[in-house]
């Protein structure tokens, strides 16, 4: 059985990639459409089935059967694993909601458009997935150009001066990835990942490791939108095609926080990264700018996406301070809510993709009385609403209350207020939207609308429910977040 | 014996049907949009059926049998859960009792005043009484920190319920404070409760006393006192005179009894079950939440003496009248403890009854002024005789249930020794009478003024039977104190 699921789960990323040469050439709007869902359904099985596996046991493929310092190989423990499920899980249930949306949002050539946005799962899963180095980069690569490519795909023209812009930002990004890596290349003489961790201690004290190091976690925060490096993000978000928008804020940044405790914790070592360079003051400090830098400008957005996009750098910098703690608990607490924050995310993007399929607008004061009129759009973004802001019975919830846990460990009592201070925060820019939407009439300038289609109701509902059921049953995050956490701390793969 | 076998045939459900119903009733509500006759049915049955449950549940609990129920674990000693102990009973009554009588007063109110959005307003006003007792049985923090949430949002339609600009900042100021404090105080202290203790189960007797340090402890019941910010602790009591925006029936079901009792209630279970009496007793902050308590009971009355707005000065006596409560739990002595369960049930029935007369004043004539009511009693003399039944009720004067809560309180208070909350009391029962009988006198003694019609008459019917049998109630508890207090020392045996 655990042979079978190793060599089924390259395919993860395998299918998504074929399938986006297979997609490019469909003609019309319903195939591209219908195999792209097959692929992410099929990717998100082989995710979980991987996942159940890598629990207990991490596992390899090498590709080509080169063994691994010469070829490349797939190396998948619980921490990847569950990344993985995240990444193609959020493309298979976003898919059934983009068939309305992207036919108004791109109402020409859907192939090559469903062909990019494989290609950016592809792409994801792939980082996600290897065990080489240099194949970070490559993958990273191939995602990020098919997202720009996606972003630019937006109907406001600002879309392509938010592409251009997240193309520079996440070309020096995937530079600096690169250089680091390099370095490292350089140092020790191989790109695999497990093989560059046992050989980095013997050069551990050069100038050159220590570059390494910090370019590649500029460039992941790059990626990853930490604070102050999240300029590209905002406009990205807000632009975008609605779907494309769910898919960024679900998986995009999560990767790359993978990344970053995948070189911090596996290849540098803890150790070394906290004791010998004093990585963990810094991540802290960002990570708690972020939180509050990225709430304030929330709180003040007029414009719905662009609020969801600045909160989502106030959700990076939770986890960004999860990781920055060097323990378990923090790391456990980064990881539930790396996979909470996609829950949520997608659910309260969806709702607002629905909003704007009837309304055109996403400007919270075109919203005004719309409560009457989309009672189940705004009920369901309330409710999403309650996950992101952390009430118990939500997974935002769970998410919080482990990163509280871990910041009690360490007996860092003024994380806890800064913690409770950012969640009242969401409260106050998730309450504007319920305020505007049921506590105003309708303005008699803006139009009436009626509820939206079933279609792309039914799957909010189920990304809602999802964020519930994950409040109320913790087993697989919490399980899975934790087995995550104890094997970076451990070193990651290596027995 | 007999009045136990009739208890014993009442259907005995699970605590978590109980706290059901009225969520079932609202959906219920809900989906009878169209039909207001259909709404009022489903308000009457759903709050009778509620009671009825309640009541089953007082059988089994003098029995002493184990009312514990799991609902679902989400993590490892986080649990939500429900079980039923005297002082949640109490509360749990409490509410639903009054819930019967309010319902017949809230429909002819707001029929009468020609409200609108009525199968919202109904199935908010429910689902707030299916949070309550959600709160009454709870059987941890967490599950009472949900219920209590619930409460605090299902609550703001019914605040801002006549969607005018006063009525939303009202509203805004509700939440806004009722959120607040409960995000940025009590959660830290229930999060802080799990890190010492690894549980959040309530305890008879406390779960903390060896776990943290007198001191250490002292920060955290700070933090839940003033994170509950139902109970109105200064400077954390805006919100009450705020809602006062919302319809007369709100103010009286909601913010008379439910919510604020609620936060009492928290108050209460938090001294018995999470820090225990003896504990409390040790801890060198206990005082200062007790003098801030005493310094709320004396201000409140004195602020709620220049109120010329009725409503508004009974919210401010609601405040003073919450302080007593805490200040019971703050003594740290059983018979305080005894008196604040008490005192939420006689000042419940007292104060319902002011603010049903208050409703009624205003749908007869339109005056919401103290300074308005000249003569009002020879005109309206049902309504003006329960106000002064309620009002007696508040003070603490016989024939009324409020003289025994009172009288346990202060029992209390020299019991522990505290010999400045003796005088405190003693200062705010003459406050108390000094604001809420100038009213009633007006209404008796002063002729009505030159100009007022004839046409001035009692209010709708559905209006003053239920402040009749609250005043009634009032009375009645006189004589019936021994129940809350026997039911409350059960706590204590």
């Amino acid at each position: 059985m655990i042979h079978v699921i190793t060599e089924l789960m390259p395919f993860a990323v395998l299918v998504p990639l074929i399938a986006s040469g297979v997609v490019a050439i469909l003609p019309g709007r319903t195939w591209p459409w219908l195999i792209t869902l097959l692929a992410a359904v099929a990717s998100a099985v082989i995710a979980a089935l991987t996942l159940m596996v890598a629990l207990d046991a991490p596992m390899n493929y090498p590709f080509g059967n080169w063994p691994p310092p010469i070829g490349i190989e797939y190396r998948v423990d619980a921490a990847n694993a569950f990344v993985a499920l995240l990444v193609a899980g959020m493309a298979a249930l976003s898919l059934p909601w983009a068939k309305l949306s992207v036919d108004r949002d791109v109402p020409e050539r859907q192939g090559p458009f469903y062909a990019l946005f494989l290609m950016a799962v592809a792409g994801l899963m792939g980082i996600t997935l290897t065990g080489d180095a240099f194949n970070v980069f490559v993958f990273l690569e191939i995602s990020s150009l098919a997202t720009y490519a996606l972003i630019a795909h937006g109907q406001d023209r600002r879309a392509l001066l938010a592409s251009f812009r997240y193309l520079i930002m996440g070309t020096i990004g995937a530079t600096f990835l690169l250089i680091g890596i390099a370095l490292l290349y350089m140092m020790t003489g191989t790109l695999n990942m497990a093989d560059l961790a046992e050989r980095l201690p013997e050069v551990q004290h050069t100038r050159s490791v220590d570059a390494a190091l910090a370019f590649i976690v500029v460039g992941m925060g790059l990626k990853l939108a930490m604070l102050p490096l999240h300029l590209w993000l905002p406009n990205a978000y807000a632009y975008a095609p609605n779907f494309v928008t769910i898919f960024l804020a679900g998986t995009a940044t999560k990767v790359a926080l993978y990344v970053m405790a995948r070189f911090i914790f596996t290849i540098f070592g803890a150790d070394y990264s906290f004791a010998v360079l004093p990585l963990g003051a810094v991540l802290m400090v960002l990570g708690v700018a972020g939180m509050f830098a990225g709430s304030w400008v929330a709180m003040f957005q007029d414009h719905l996406k662009r609020m969801l996009a600045y909160s989502s750098v106030a959700q990076v910098g939770y986890m960004v301070l999860g990781l920055s703690l060097m323990s378990v608990a923090g790391l456990t607490a980064s990881f539930l809510h790396l996979f909470n924050h996609g829950l949520m995310k997608v659910a309260l993007f969806m709702a607002v993709g629905t909003l704007m399929y009837r309304v055109k607008s996403a400007k919270i004061d075109d919203l005004r009385g719309l409560g009457g009129q989309m009672p189940w759009t705004l009920t369901a973004f309330a409710l999403a609403g309650l996950s992101l802001i952390g009430v118990p019975t939500t997974a935002g919830f769970i998410s919080k209350w482990y990163l509280i846990l871990a910041a009690v460990e360490v007996d860092a009592w003024w994380l806890v207020g800064l913690i409770v201070i950012t969640s009242m925060m969401a409260v106050y820019y998730i309450w504007r939207v319920i305020e505007a939407a049921w506590l105003h009439e309708r303005p008699a300038h803006l139009p009436q609308v009626s509820e939206a289609p079933l279609a792309l109701l039914i799957p909010t509902w189920v990304m809602v429910a999802l964020n519930f059921y994950f409040g109320l049953d913790t087993r697989l995050t919490v399980g899975a977040a934790s087995a995550a956490a104890e094997t970076l701390m451990m070193g990651g793969y290596l027995p | 014996m007999s009045a136990m076998s009739v208890l014993n045939t009442l259907p005995q459900v699970s605590p978590f049907t109980v706290v059901l119903i009225p969520f079932i009733g609202a959906l219920l509500i809900g989906l009878a949009a169209k039909s207001f006759a259909v709404q009022q049915t489903i308000s009457y049955v759903t709050s009778l059926v509620f009671f009825v449950a309640v009541l089953g549940q007082l059988g089994p609990l003098l029995a002493g049998d184990d009312s514990h129920q799991l609902l679902w674990e989400i993590l490892p000693g986080l649990n939500m859960a429900l079980s039923i102990e005297p002082l949640g009973m109490i509360f749990a009554l409490l509410a639903s009792t009054l819930w019967i009588v309010a319902t017949p007063y809230a429909i002819g109110y707001m029929v009468q005043g020609g409200y609108g959005h009525l199968a919202r307003f109904f199935a908010c006003y429910a689902i707030a009484l299916g949070s309550a007792a959600g709160i009454a049985f709870s059987d941890n923090l967490l599950t009472m920190f949900v219920f209590y949430e619930i409460l605090s949002v299902s609550t703001y339609p019914l605040v801002a319920h006549t969607g005018t600009a006063k009525a939303r900042q009202g509203a805004r100021t509700y939440l806004g404070i009722l959120l607040l404090t409960s995000i940025c105080f009590w959660l830290p202290a229930m999060i802080w409760t799990y890190a010492a203790t690894g549980t959040l189960d309530f305890v008879a007797g406390g779960i903390l006393q060896g776990h943290l340090s007198p001191a250490m402890a002292g920060v955290v019941l700070l933090l839940f006192m003033f994170g509950t910010g139902k109970a109105a602790l200064m400077p954390f009591h805006r919100w009450l005179p705020a809602a006062m925006v919302a319809p007369t029936p709100v103010s009286a079901l909601l913010h008379a009894v439910a919510v604020v009792k609620a936060g009492v209630f928290v108050v209460l279970k938090l001294a018995l079950y999470v820090f225990g009496l003896d504990f409390l007793r040790e801890m060198p902050l206990t005082d200062v939440v007790l003098y801030v308590a005493a310094f709320t009971m004396l201000t409140a009355s004195l602020v709620a003496m220049h109120q010329d707005n009725l409503k508004a000065r009974l919210a401010y006596s609601t405040v003073s009248q919450l302080s007593y409560i805490v200040v019971g739990a703050m003594l740290a002595s059983p018979l305080a403890a005894i008196g604040g369960g008490m005192h939420m049930v006689m000042h419940g029935f007292g104060k319902i009854t002011l603010f049903f007369c208050a409703g009624a004043i205003y749908l007869a004539s339109h005056k919401t002024l103290v300074s308005e009511l000249d003569g009002l009693g020879r005109k309206m003399p049902f309504t003006m005789t329960a106000f002064l039944l309620g009002a007696l009720c508040v003070i603490g004067i016989p024939p009324m249930g409020g003289l025994w809560s009172k009288w346990h309180l202060v029992l209390g208070a020299f019991d522990s020794g505290h010999g400045l909350i003796l005088v405190a009391f003693l200062i705010s029962t003459l406050l108390n009478i000094a604001y809420l009988l100038p009213p009633v006198l007006r209404a008796f003694l002063k002729p009505l003024p030159a100009g007022e019609t004839a046409s001035l008459q009692e209010a709708p019917i559905l209006c003053v039977v239920p402040l009749t049998l609250t005043a009634l109630g009032a009375v009645l508890l006189f004589f019936l104190a021994g129940w809350p207090q026997q039911l409350m020392s059960l706590i204590f045996t």
